[in-house]
């Protein structure tokens, strides 16, 4: 076996960051995650300091950093950790016969005899986030009564607050919709390479960005409104997406993946919607709203926060443009050859008052896949589509995701988990000419 | 299977030709996997289906029997291919799928392991992700079992894409050729943490691993060997569950039989309007949902880690 004919991508084959590069930051192992832009003013956040995220310009992919307090302020430090730190842990966590327990633990907030003041006097000082997180185990009264486990427990939580650990990751499509229902989305519209896939995306272009890395630079994901303003799809930029693939993402409204004979006067119209909507930075129509994108500490599934003061996602001067009107051309080969597939995240309307006219849009046999928060539209569009005989293999599906701990001696379902992560309609488009009829 | 041949991409003018893989479709649980050919039939309960009738019409058409029985014939996907595969093994279905190519952060041009390859149903889609430019070299210790995916992965069309190896990845680890090459690697074994160290030496930097284990057992001991040389550990569960739908009708009108008021009709093509197809009343007739009676209540665990970045 060889491996030739692997062609390599250099911008998802890249290791290292790059000035201007987008990047997902891990706060905490997981407790909180948040894009960014590295620039060389950009700034984060962590409890309530600011740090400058110059420093992860330049370092792999993968790199852990942590807080240090500098002269000039906090500042972000790379560490490299040696393998045997997690081993020493794993064979501490692996005790046997454990005598102690909560006995002689009395909840009256005495236990520690470090005040802040003390902590903020050691932080003047100098005193590393570390050397605070051990001060404060060795003046706790209580410590050294904690079972082994809690005691573990006690220590990364003080770590978490005094030493904070930013992870700096590539940045991915994992959430606005939950993560599991949006591979769900990508697998039953059968997104693949040199597909065109139609999607109505009102998730700030989440959907959008997904489907367009699945194309890879090929096939086409056509972005369509219904009605007049177009989505916003800020999201689509926090991907670093190669030309090619910036190429593939068109926008079309309903009235020209529909119509027979194009106006050229309304086309203009959208053009200049679009163009409009691009430079603005005012955060009008898009669907999700910072509310939806709740932070969950303790929650098994992560949630990406979009943080537009840190990460200025609006103000990119250099990259390639996204989301161009689709060419006469290309509506043309999707009215005669018609679309591969079709996704549809709309969460504030009703399926089946645009999907009727979306549908015939779609080839034969084309699969497509429906989300919506809510079961009951979706209930009411698989009805109608059934009543018409429009698709087969209809099914409303939805999915539950569960994250494990998993430690030595204490595996069990994490306590948190996303309730409800919403719904799916899917199923195949029928052929309606009159050769299958009889 | 997939439109990286523009010729059998789907499209309103492609239809049906000899030697196409049909997905012939009776009902949402019921389909089966055919290759048309001109002198063959298909025989099912409503009768027999020549082939002969089914060329030339388009994908997603519905073809009758010589008793007038009907089912549709379905260009073939890997999610409808998860559903007809022959089973030689327990299979992964759609949700577990869905999630390990999420979380593998797989796209064109990446270079996939995996082990063991089993019915190919994972399989198929990681080709899917990876096409045109990435492979997915697959390995199964059951030489039988390795052949026989390999003549579904011709079937399917996927085979430019897909590589089957016969080794026992758990004892020899992955071949050394692949060294640092793979951007991501999958699992299902009975002993994962056995191919653990191997999958690390295969990995590139940050590179992602999945390992799919039905018992809790194999989860936690996996994670202890993943602890040397991975971060991101986590662990989950994905389970779907799928609803029916009804046509609810408050039928006051009729006092006779059992047209009481507020009854559940079981069939709702009982209701079904001619013309526009819109309910008559909206008032008195609803579409109620609930979720199916049975439903899968555990495939496996699905553990993902990703190498430490220690240069």
């Amino acid at each position: 076996m060889s491996q030739n004919n692997v062609q390599l991508d250099p911008i998802r084959n890249a290791q290292v960051t790059w000035e201007g590069c987008s990047v997902l930051l891990d706060i905490n192992d997981g407790d909180r995650l948040v894009f960014a832009r590295l620039t060389s003013g950009s700034t984060l956040k962590i409890g309530n300091k600011n740090c400058s995220l110059q420093p992860l310009i330049g370092c792999p992919f993968g790199s852990l950093f942590q807080v240090d307090n500098g002269k000039e302020g906090p500042n972000l430090s790379r560490v490299i950790p040696s393998p045997e730190d997690d081993v020493q842990e794993k064979e501490d966590a692996q005790i046997s016969g454990e005598f102690r327990d909560n006995r002689a633990i009395v909840d009256d907030n005495k236990a520690q005899c470090l005040s802040g003041e003390d902590i903020d006097e050691m932080r003047r000082q100098g005193a590393t986030g570390e050397e605070i997180v051990e001060a404060l185990i060795a003046n706790s009264a209580t410590f050294e009564k904690k079972t082994s486990f809690s005691q573990e427990k006690y220590k990364l939580k003080k770590q978490k607050k005094y030493a904070p650990k930013v992870l700096l990751r590539r940045p991915f499509a994992r959430r606005f919709l939950r993560v599991d229902t949006l591979s769900l989305l990508l697998s039953m519209g059968n997104v693949a390479a040199n597909s065109d896939v139609l999607v109505v995306d009102m998730a700030g272009g989440l959907l959008t960005g997904a489907v367009a890395e699945r194309l890879g630079g090929t096939g086409y994901v056509c972005n369509t409104c219904i009605g007049d303003s177009p989505y916003r799809m800020d999201i689509v930029r926090i991907f670093n997406f190669s030309n090619e693939i910036c190429k593939s993402i068109v926008r079309a409204s309903v009235s020209d993946v529909t119509s027979q004979s194009e106006t050229s006067e309304q086309s203009d119209q959208l053009e200049s919607a679009c163009n409009m909507e691009i430079q603005s930075n005012e955060q009008k129509s898009s669907s999700v709203s910072m509310e939806d994108i709740s932070l969950s500490s303790e929650n098994g599934v992560s949630d990406l926060i979009l943080e537009a003061n840190h990460s200025p996602v609006n103000k990119i001067s250099k990259s390639h443009k996204v989301g161009e009107k689709a060419s006469q051309e290309t509506l043309k080969l999707w009215k005669e050859n018609g679309f591969s597939s079709m996704i549809v995240v709309a969460p504030e309307l009703d399926p089946w008052s645009f999907v009727k006219d979306l549908l015939p849009l779609l080839s034969y046999s084309a699969p497509f896949a429906i989300y919506h928060q809510y079961l009951q539209p979706l209930a009411t569009c698989m009805h109608s589509l059934q009543v018409r005989k429009m698709a087969i293999g209809l099914q409303i599906s939805e999915p539950w995701l569960r994250e494990y701990q998993v430690l030595p001696s204490r595996t069990h379902p994490c306590m948190q988990m996303s309730g409800c992560g919403g719904y799916i309609l899917s199923g195949t488009r029928t052929a309606t000419n009159a050769s299958s009829q009889q | 299977m997939l439109p990286t041949d523009p010729t059998k991409k789907i499209s309103f003018t492609r239809c049906i030709k000899e030697g196409d893989l049909v997905i012939v479709y009776e009902r949402h649980d019921c389909m089966k996997a055919v290759k048309v050919c001109q002198n063959s039939a298909f025989q099912n309960r409503f009768g027999a289906f020549k082939h002969s009738d089914w060329i030339g019409k388009p994908f997603g058409s519905m073809v009758f029997s010589n008793k007038g029985g009907f089912v549709y014939l379905l260009a073939p996907t890997p999610e409808l291919w998860t559903l007809v595969l022959s089973h030689r093994t327990q299979i992964l279905y759609i949700a577990d799928i869905s999630f390990v190519i999420m979380y593998l952060e797989l796209v064109p041009g990446c270079l996939v392991l995996e082990s063991g390859t089993g019915s190919g149903s994972l399989t198929t889609s990681l080709a899917r992700a990876v096409a045109p430019t990435g492979h997915v070299y697959t390995f199964d210790f059951h030489e039988q079992r390795a052949a026989s995916a390999r003549e579904d992965f011709e079937r399917t069309g996927v085979s430019s894409f897909v590589t089957v190896g016969v080794r026992d990845i758990q004892g020899q680890g992955f071949p050394d050729e692949f060294s640092g090459l793979a951007d991501s690697i999958f699992l299902d074994l009975p002993q994962p943490w056995l191919a653990i160290p191997s999958a690390k030496k295969m990995l590139k930097q940050d590179g992602i691993l999945c390992s799919f284990s039905p018992c809790i057992e194999q989860v936690q001991r996996s994670c202890e060997s993943l602890r040397l040389n991975f971060t991101d550990i986590r662990t989950f569960e994905i389970l779907l569950r799928t609803y029916e739908i009804r046509q609810w009708r408050a039928d006051c009108t009729q006092g006779t039989g059992g047209g009481s008021a507020g009854s559940i009709r079981h069939k709702r093509k009982q209701h079904l309007i001619e013309g526009s197809g819109e309910q008559e009343n909206p008032n008195n007739s609803t579409v109620m949902a609930r979720p199916n009676g049975e439903a899968r209540g555990h495939t496996g665990y699905l553990t993902f880690a990703r190498l430490k970045c220690l240069s």
